[in-house]
């Protein structure tokens, strides 16, 4: 089966989604995430949608979930990458992504993490 | 379906340069080619070549309809010469009466060549009429898609054009909007606002809305919709420029503008973002 792979590097977990997103992939990363926290007791977790360029209502709420559930298990969650072309659609559909953390690119998502688990 | 005999035809064609002269005559008393933006010579070049064409296309055709091929010509000349007055700022009655200006000229050779036969005389009058008229509103047709294509074309460049996404500082994007914003204009302005974010990695992006004249629902919304994509690629927004009538008014319409930062003008704001990205600036010496 079809998985997107989650990486550690240290204390934080990255996910690179480098494929088109369908509603399966989303629920099994959301599964898998979550397990990886608890077994790795990650302090961050970086989620790289820079390939990823087109959402629907699903992935899009989806995406707000993933943050939202490693926020819960303490791990500070950055989205990173986001295309022009799905941040309009996010907007349109009127996801907005409340509480999620956004940076351009991993570089600067790393940055702002060790900066954030730092600071606590 | 009426047609221009033989004899019509012959007479135009032997009487060509007293017609050219007389209709030259005739859009001179009009005014239409005494104008600065025409050349005399360009003019009598114009009016010997449809003429021609005109002689060409008329043999045996029918008067009332100029769609067939034998018209294609007419038609081209006629385009291009429209197009050609659109461009240059001429309106649609001196447009359409270098048409109709050939009638009288054509009117006076039929009265004389035809003195004799009252009935065919009718008939050819019928015929030039009918004729020329349809020209005339192809003629107002073409000027009418061409000025229309003008505007099309200028309303797409004023719509680039009043969107430029300016680079202020290293990692620090401004966009000085002017003019109303609409939804089509803000999808514009965002879509260039973000592919610039993505292109030069800036973390923050200024929106400066000194020449937007309202702000009211609506155009708050517009905004909040830009602020809230530019946060969701993960770079800051800062909303300057905002005025004094345009922050009763927000205040009065009790819109939600929590969450952006605004300041009241460029300057303020591209402190901010020097200030947010570690940057000082001091006097020197």
């Amino acid at each position: 089966m079809e998985r997107i792979p989650i990486l550690r590097m240290g204390d934080f977990l990255l996910v690179t989604i480098q494929v088109d997103m369908h509603d399966e992939l989303a629920i099994t990363l959301q599964d898998d995430l979550s397990e990886r926290i608890s077994k790795t007791s990650a302090r961050g977790v970086l989620i790289d949608i820079s390939a990823l360029d087109m959402v629907d209502s699903f992935i899009g709420r989806m995406i707000g979930t993933i943050s939202g559930l490693s926020k819960i298990m303490d791990a500070e969650t950055v989205l990173v990458g986001m295309q022009p072309a799905v941040a309009i659609t996010l907007v349109e559909l009127g996801l907005t992504l409340p509480g999620v953390i956004t940076a351009l690119n991993v570089e600067r998502g790393m940055k702002l993490l060790r900066e954030r688990v730092q600071a606590e | 379906m009426s047609a221009l005999s033989q004899q019509t035809i012959d007479a135009t064609r032997k009487n060509e340069g007293h017609l050219l002269a007389s209709w030259q005559a005739n859009l001179d008393a009009s005014g239409a080619s005494r104008d600065s933006r025409i050349k005399q010579a360009e003019f009598e070049g114009q009016t010997r070549e449809f003429l021609r064409l005109f002689l060409a296309s008329a043999n045996g055709s029918d008067t009332a309809n100029i769609t067939g091929s034998e018209w294609a010509d007419v038609r081209g000349f006629l385009d291009g010469l429209s197009r050609s007055r659109a461009l240059q700022g001429f309106d649609s009655q001196t447009t359409a009466s270098f048409i109709f200006s050939l009638k009288r000229p054509l009117f006076e050779l039929l009265q004389a060549q035809y003195a004799s036969d009252a009935s065919e005389l009718a008939a050819q009058l019928w015929a030039v009429t009918e004729l020329l008229d349809t020209l005339g509103m192809y003629t107002v047709r073409a000027f009418q898609k061409s000025r229309e294509e003008v505007i099309a074309r200028q309303q797409e460049e004023l719509l680039e054009l009043s969107t430029p996404v300016v680079k202020l500082w290293d990692g620090v994007l401004a966009l000085p909007m002017i003019g109303t914003l609409d939804s089509q204009r803000t999808q514009v302005v965002m879509e260039s606002l973000l592919q610039r974010i993505v292109e030069t990695g800036s973390e923050i992006a200024i929106i400066d809305i000194t020449g937007v004249p309202t702000v009211d629902t609506l155009v708050a919304q517009h905004l909040l919709k830009t602020v809230t994509a530019i946060r969701l690629m993960g770079a800051d927004a800062i909303i300057s420029g905002v005025r004094p009538q345009i922050a009763q008014t927000i205040v009065h319409l009790g819109l939600d503008l929590q969450g952006i930062v605004t300041k009241a003008n460029l300057a303020d704001a591209l402190a901010l973002a020097l200030k947010r990205s570690g940057l000082t600036v001091t006097k020197a010496g």
